[in-house]
Order: structure tokens, then C-alpha cells, then sequence
């Protein structure tokens, strides 16, 4: 499994109405917790889409697990947690779990597991609608967890969630990579870097940096991932 | 295509219908309601035979028309929520999603025609030349088939009001040209031709085939064939759904 990519991006162009939002993007995601930092609107949930195979591509290719991203045979192996909490409003916790237990052929005792692993055991018997923000998100966690992903596509999976969750979850996050899982998070908050194996640099559809959080702080010759993304930045421009 | 995934779509949309108790009374109840008003504003008509003639296809119609407003706006909430993202990112092929939507409605429409057709002939004294069951069936066809037009139009819209703004342009041309206002054979003969193409015209004919004055009253022969054809453009229709429903989006 050593450098072996999980996923791998090449020559990756994605267009979105007369704007080009990736152009050529080459890239590996392997075992371990990645993190891919960037501001919004700089290509993390369209790089993140094209993995899972829901986005519309214009070149290059993806390849998840030694298939094409999206084809049936990859689909089972993947899990994606979208920003909208992607869950039955309607629903409660547990019908929802039911259903995608059900259709990724997983027995339904998992559901009290990944129920316990987010946190929201007491809500199982509660109508999704009336859930929190953060309690609905984890939901949406839950859902991805269901059958021990290969690949697990986290797109901005802790915001607005409590101090105290957001560990939980990033120490979960690590579980799942120990156990050989390739776990890739986007976020928009700096400060979560440093909880990431490996982080990706992300800026107008371009990867400014990759490297272990340490690697990334020296090369730029600073103590911060935010000072580091902005010293690229400015460099970059100069 | 997997029954288990079509079957879980299936239990799923009928378990949110189960705790919408406002859906749920205009997919059961409204159609009969509209056909009761109907027999009432009809109820001082002195020949008694205005009924008869409507009647039959108001049971072609509402069942129609209920089910593709509610299928319509169903998926497309699946589609703005992000679930239809997720499940495509699954294993879920898009049959089983169109499948498992058309077997929950087939199911909501069994019980919806049963109650229209059992108020129609118990209680407001439509009379059926043919049998009940197979009135039944046309009912039910012809609810599969505006759930199935509701999911293939569902795929045009990216909000709900577009996707209500379907209903004037799909239903109700085929409700102007179906034989309720004027017989088909009586149609200027473009507009026949029209209406030749239209499905609803078609479980109209078959309604009226079934019961005693309605138009086509008396040519039970022709039920089955246009039960056919009925089945037919819902098949098609979800077909197209299936073809439209992208798993890869801009």
C-alpha cells in the first residue's frame, strides 16, 4: 500500500459555464487522513465531485481504486459526505440509516455502530427536520460510514459543529485511515490542517502545496499553515 | 437494475408519504372529493345522465393529474436536498430510483382508485358496464403513468415552482383533448390527431369503455388495447426518466 494512490487525478479539467474551474490537475490521494485547504470557490467540492464521479469532466481522467471514478464497481467502495447534509429531512436518523443500509447491502445492525460513532444514539427515533445543523451533518456522516469506505470524500464535514465534536470526529477520521481507509477532508478553516497527514494547498484550481503540515510550514519558512498558504499566495504573485 | 435497492426506494418514499399527512390526503382523498363535488353541481341537471358522461373520465383524470403534481415535486426535492447526489454515488442504478418511485405510487394509487371507484358506484350511483376489477386496473395504469410523466418532466426543472409550472403545459392540453369536454370522434380533425397521440386519451377511453354512458360506452372490446397503450407511454416515460436522470451533473 506504501505510495500506492488510492485515487488518482490526471491532467483533470473540469469547465463550469465559460469559466474553467480546474485546468490540468494532476494529483494522488492515498492512505492516511489528507487534508485539501483552500478558500471557498477555489475547486475543493469540484475535485472532491470528480472523485465520487458525479462531475462532469472536460479532460483528463480519474481513477479510484484501479477503476474509472463513478463506474459501478467503485461506487460501493466509496463513501461521500457532501456540505448540504445529504439526508431525508422527513425521515428520522435511524429510517434514513435503514434506507442507505439497505441500499448498500450492509446489515442493518451497522446502524446502531455508525450511530454510536457520531454521536446521535439518543436521536435515532428523531425526525432529521428537527435536528441541529451540526447534529443533521452528522447524519449525513453517519450515512458514509455505513459500509467501511476505501475512499471517504469528506467535503467541509465539521463546520459548525462544537469544539468537542470536531475532535471526536478528527480522531474518528484517523481510525478509519489507520484501519487503511484513504480519507480526504476539505475545510476553509486553516486551523484544521494540523490534524491532517498530509495536506494539499488549494487555490484557484491549482495545488500551491503538498506535504505533511511540518513539511508545508518549513518550506515556506513559517509556524503557520495560514502563514504558509499566504506566503505561496504572495510568492506565487510576485 | 437490483429489486433490493428498487424495493428499498420504495418502502422509503411510502414511509415520507406516511408522515406527510397532507400529501397523503390529496394523493387518497382529493380525487374523490373533486369527483364528489362534481356529481353535486351536476345534481340538478333534470335528464340525470350529465354524470354518467364525465364520470368515467374523472377517473382517468384525477388519479392523472394528482399523481404527476406530487411526482414532480417529489424528486426534484430528492434532487435540491443532495440525496439523488448521494444515491447516484452509491450503487443505486436509475431504474432502481425511478422503479422504486413508480412501485411506491403504483401502490398509493391502487388504494386511491379504489376508494374513487368504490364512492363513484356505491355511493353517487355511476353505473359500470364492465367489470369493477379492471376498472380498477385502469385507474391504477393511469396513476403509474402521470407518476411516471411527473418523474421524466422532474428532470427538466432545478426548482419545485418550475416543475409545477409542468402541469399546465403537460396535463392540460391532454385534458382539453381527451373526450371530456367534447367526444374524440367529434374533435376537428387535427386536434383528433392530437388527442390520437395523448395518453391520457387513451385510459379516458378505456373509463369510458367500462361504464355505462360514458364516450365509447358499449366497445368493451378495446379496454385491453388501450390499457395497453396506456402502460406503454408510462414505460416509455420512465424510460426517458432513466436516460435523463444524469449521474455526472456541471
Amino acid at each position: 500500500m506504501s505510495g500506492s494512490g488510492v485515487a488518482r487525478v490526471s491532467g483533470l479539467v473540469v469547465r463550469r459555464g465559460d469559466r474553467t474551474v480546474l485546468d490540468g490537475l494532476d494529483l494522488e490521494v492515498g492512505p492516511g487522513v489528507t487534508g485539501l485547504l483552500g478558500p471557498s470557490g477555489c475547486g475543493k467540492s469540484t475535485l472532491m465531485r470528480a472523485l465520487v464521479g458525479v462531475q462532469r469532466t472536460h479532460g483528463g481522467s480519474v481513477t479510484v481504486l484501479d477503476h474509472p471514478a463513478g463506474s459501478a464497481r467503485v461506487r460501493a467502495r466509496v463513501g461521500y459526505v457532501t456540505q448540504a447534509a445529504s439526508v431525508y429531512d422527513d425521515l428520522t436518523v435511524g429510517e434514513n440509516l435503514r434506507f442507505f443500509a439497505r441500499v448498500l447491502d450492509v446489515p442493518t445492525d451497522r446502524v446502531d455502530r455508525v450511530l454510536a460513532e457520531v454521536d446521535l444514539t439518543d436521536q435515532a427515533g428523531d425526525v432529521v427536520g428537527r435536528l441541529s445543523g451540526g447534529q443533521r451533518s452528522r447524519v449525513s456522516l453517519a450515512v458514509a460510514l455505513l459500509r467501511r469506505p476505501e475512499l471517504l470524500v469528506l467535503d467541509e464535514p465539521t463546520v459548525g459543529l462544537d469544539p468537542v465534536l470536531r475532535e471526536d470526529l478528527w480522531r474518528l477520521f484517523h481510525e478509519l485511515a489507520d484501519d487503511g481507509a484513504a480519507v480526504l477532508v476539505s475545510s476553509h478553516v486553516m486551523d484544521e490542517a494540523e490534524r491532517c497527514d498530509r495536506l494539499l494547498l488549494m487555490r484557484e484550481g491549482a495545488i500551491l502545496a503538498d506535504g505533511t503540515p511540518a513539511a508545508v510550514k518549513e518550506s515556506a519558512g513559517v509556524d503557520t499553515v495560514e502563514a504558509a498558504f499566504l506566503a505561496l499566495v504572495r510568492g506565487e504573485a510576485s | 437494475m437490483s429489486p433490493r435497492i428498487l424495493l428499498a426506494v420504495t418502502v422509503r418514499v411510502l414511509t415520507q408519504l406516511r408522515r406527510d399527512h397532507r400529501t397523503l390526503a390529496m394523493l387518497l382523498v382529493l380525487p374523490t372529493a373533486l369527483i364528489a363535488l362534481l356529481w353535486w353541481v351536476f345534481s340538478g341537471d333534470a335528464t340525470g345522465s350529465a354524470f354518467d358522461r364525465v364520470g368515467p373520465a374523472l377517473l382517468a383524470i384525477f388519479p392523472f393529474t394528482v399523481m404527476f403534481l406530487v411526482t414532480s415535486v417529489t424528486t426534484l426535492r430528492e434532487r435540491s436536498s443532495g440525496t439523488l447526489e448521494r444515491l447516484l454515488s452509491m450503487p443505486t442504478g436509475r431504474l432502481d430510483l425511478l422503479g422504486g418511485y413508480a412501485l411506491a405510487f403504483a401502490l398509493v394509487a391502487m388504494v386511491q382508485s379504489t376508494v374513487a371507484v368504490a364512492v363513484s358506484v356505491g355511493l353517487l350511483g355511476l353505473e359500470v358496464d364492465g367489470s369493477l376489477v379492471l376498472l380498477g386496473l385502469v385507474a391504477v395504469v393511469d396513476g403509474v403513468l402521470g407518476c411516471a410523466l411527473g418523474l421524466f418532466v422532474s428532470a427538466f426543472a432545478t426548482t419545485e415552482f418550475q416543475a409545477v409550472q409542468f402541469m399546465p403545459l403537460v396535463v392540460i392540453p391532454q385534458l382539453l383533448v381527451c373526450g371530456l369536454f367534447v367526444p374524440r370522434d367529434a374533435l376537428p380533425s387535427v386536434l383528433g390527431a392530437i388527442s390520437d397521440l395523448m395518453p391520457l386519451s387513451y385510459a379516458v377511453d378505456a373509463m369510458g369503455a367500462l361504464t355505462a354512458g360514458g364516450p365509447g360506452s358499449g366497445s368493451g372490446g378495446s379496454v385491453g388495447a388501450d390499457l395497453a397503450v396506456v402502460a406503454g407511454f408510462a414505460v416509455a416515460a420512465l424510460a426517458l426518466g432513466a436516460v435523463t436522470l444524469r449521474r455526472r451533473t456541471p
